[in-house]
């Protein structure tokens, strides 16, 4: 019983393939009994490797780091596809900026206070400035605090056309995150689904194109929408056969009659005689006979003069063989009259 | 067009949970049943859900319109593992063409990945075993998990199987482990090319001279014959899906080395051939000036003639 023991500690698994059941051991205890001291066995094996592990002391007990597995198991979502960098985030790499930790309070110079830096009571908000002071530059009738109002709307609107282009950017690389959806379905939000693949323009355009040409006609009389063009293929799928009679090409005429005709001959042989092998066939038999019957005959002591019955191709069968010749003959006589 | 997001953080944190992730932790569970259930086939999975408590999910109710192995059976399969988040079921159903049936699957992005359709055969359960309570396994605690016999390498069913059961039954994916909390173990064996012995132990390490403690099998819970009656294997470019992982690299090769016994690590360094008269010397000498080479000849030219002109005049 060579145990041959294979430990994944990653799973903590073991298993043993070289194990012989004895075959059916008489009673079922025995069986359950047989099977837990074979497990005993390998569950021993697997505490060996792990128990010396190199372990750390934690509250608990010893707590050992396991190996990674063995036996590759299927996942059971796709893999995640790394993000795209966001346009920022290119651009800032290309200059060399780096992202600088900043406090969620500032100190107010106004109030004097630590404030948030955006939020409910804010640093500085739109709604505290108390004056503002005229420039030089300020047109007559301009009111100040409507133009710095509708500057924070317009920054405010231009993030979020470029927070839509990102997204929409990972989203073609099949990275958008989980949670976001851009609102083109009414399904709820699963987290979990995967991109459905968009068909691309060749696809669409083969598709419309067999679609279009999917008539008894290849499409060529149908009404085309305006500005339609014309598929690729509009036309049936014929082929001619060359004029010139060549090596390679030109027998190829030849095969296709030939084929045609082998497949009636077979379909009608058991009605068309072929006459020359009767015939032959019967003289064959005849001849047999013949021999048989001198062999006979010459035992008999009266040698009688017979008559020499030469057997010809148009002998005393003539008649009836010429019937059939008629018979067969017949019908092709008429196709040619016609 | 409008992005959406949820309006909750709570139920960002929860999508978010959901997500695919580059290193997995095991799969949920999802116990239900088909239309008929035999009194054995519901202990079996209720003592299979209580198995995996906290990563498993029961349905109760009956389930008329799943057929795991027909194409279109397996619909609502999908949609409740989308809703739940489970990526492993076990269905259960009872017919007198297969009677006590358990069908054991996976899936891939919430697609059906593969299946396996077993019979369960002399089930005892949880409670018939009597043993001292204090060695219970405690829920949630990773299991040892042993396959016992050849059956599990030559059969192609039970190699399946095998695979499907360790999916099913191993418990977190986790990297530390506590040498305090093993206390249970699933022992399977092969009795024949289709049947296999699964059984639930507690373990017992009792103290041994060295540091490695005498390992204890003492039978507790759930113990059932598995005959595997059906089986469905993914298809080959669905797998080779499936088993990607984030280590995977596409192997780039490594042009131009090679090593010498002699000379260890070697690189060859191709020169392109140099093409001494058309190069542009950067620094070029006054002397070799074209021009100034010119200007030199031609003075030496008139030169001479003029010599020569001064010696023919004088």
């Amino acid at each position: 019983m060579a145990a041959a023991v294979q430990v994944d500690l990653g799973h903590l698994l073991a298993s043993d393939p070289t194990y012989h059941l004895p075959p059916l051991p008489s009673s079922r205890e025995e069986l359950v009994e047989k099977c837990l001291e074979k497990g005993t066995e390998l569950v021993q094996a697997i505490a060996d490797s792990l128990f010396n592990l190199p372990a750390t002391e934690d509250a608990d007990g010893p707590v050992v780091k396991l190996p990674p597995p063995t036996t590759k198991l299927p996942r059971e979502k796709h893999l995640p596809k790394p993000k795209p960098p966001t346009k920022w985030e290119t651009f800032a790499k290309a200059k060399g900026i780096k992202k600088r930790k900043t406090d969620k309070v500032v100190w107010d110079e106004q109030t004097g206070t630590w404030k948030r830096r955006y939020g409910y009571d804010r640093v500085d908000d739109d709604k505290d400035v108390p004056v503002i002071e005229a420039k030089a530059t300020d047109e007559v009738g301009e009111d100040p605090f409507a133009k710095r109002r509708a500057d924070k709307k317009g920054r405010v609107a231009k993030q979020e056309k470029n927070r839509l282009q990102n997204l929409k950017e990972a989203a073609k690389m099949g990275a958008l995150p989980s949670h976001v959806q851009l609102a083109a379905t009414a399904l709820p939000i699963t987290g979990t689904q995967a991109q459905p693949k968009k068909m691309s323009k060749d696809e669409l355009g083969n598709v419309a194109g067999l679609a279009s040409t999917a008539t008894a006609s290849g499409g060529k009389f149908d009404k085309k929408l305006p500005g339609e063009k014309k598929a690729k293929h509009d036309h049936k799928y014929r082929k001619f056969l060359p004029v010139a009679v060549g090596s390679g090409m030109g027998s190829i005429e030849k095969e296709q009659t030939d084929r045609v005709l082998n497949k009636l001959i077979s379909s009608n042989s058991h009605e068309i005689l072929n006459i020359d092998k009767a015939i032959s066939m019967y003289n064959v038999k005849k001849e047999k006979k013949r021999r048989n019957q001198k062999v006979d005959d010459s035992s008999s002591p009266s040698k009688k003069l017979k008559p020499n019955k030469k057997i010809q191709k148009n002998g005393p069968k003539k008649g009836s063989s010429d019937n059939k010749k008629h018979k067969s003959k017949g019908p092709s006589k008429k196709a040619k009259s016609r | 067009m409008e992005i959406k997001r949820p309006s909750k953080k709570r139920v960002l944190r929860a999508l978010e949970k959901r997500a695919p992730k580059l290193v997995e932790t095991g799969r949920k569970t999802l116990v239900l049943q088909g239309t008929k259930t035999s009194e054995v086939l519901n202990s079996v999975l209720s003592e299979i859900y209580h198995l995996k408590r906290d990563s498993a999910v029961r349905f109760s109710r009956r389930n008329e319109n799943i057929r795991p192995f027909e194409s279109g059976g397996e619909t609502s399969l999908e949609f409740f593992s989308l809703k739940t988040d489970c990526s492993i079921f076990v269905f259960g159903s009872h017919s007198k063409k297969r009677p006590n049936n358990l069908v054991i699957g996976r899936m891939y992005d919430h697609h059906i990945y593969d299946l396996v359709e077993v019979g369960v055969e002399h089930f005892k359960s949880l409670a018939s075993y009597k043993y001292d309570k204090k060695i219970s396994p405690r829920s949630g605690s990773k299991p040892f998990i042993v396959f016992v016999g050849e059956g599990f390498e030559s059969s192609e069913e039970l190699k399946h199987l095998k695979e499907v059961l360790l999916d099913l039954l191993r418990g977190e994916v986790v990297e530390n482990l506590n040498l305090s909390g093993i206390d249970r173990a699933y022992v399977c064996t092969a009795l024949s090319p289709d049947r296999v012995y699964l059984t639930h132990c507690a373990l017992r390490l009792k103290k041994s001279g060295t540091i490695v403690p005498r390992m204890e099998l003492v039978e507790v819970g759930p113990s059932m014959d598995l005959v595997v009656r059906r089986h469905r294997l993914p298809a080959d470019s669905l797998r080779k899906e499936a088993m990607k992982t984030a280590l995977d690299k596409p192997k780039k090769k490594e042009k131009n080395v090679s090593q010498d016994a002699v000379l260890g690590k070697i690189g060859k360094i191709y020169i392109p051939d140099q093409k001494l008269g058309d190069m542009n010397l950067p620094n070029k000498a006054k002397g070799v000036k074209r021009e100034r080479r010119e200007a030199k000849m031609q003075k030496e030219q008139d030169r001479s003639s003029s010599k020569r002109h001064k010696e023919d005049s004088n």
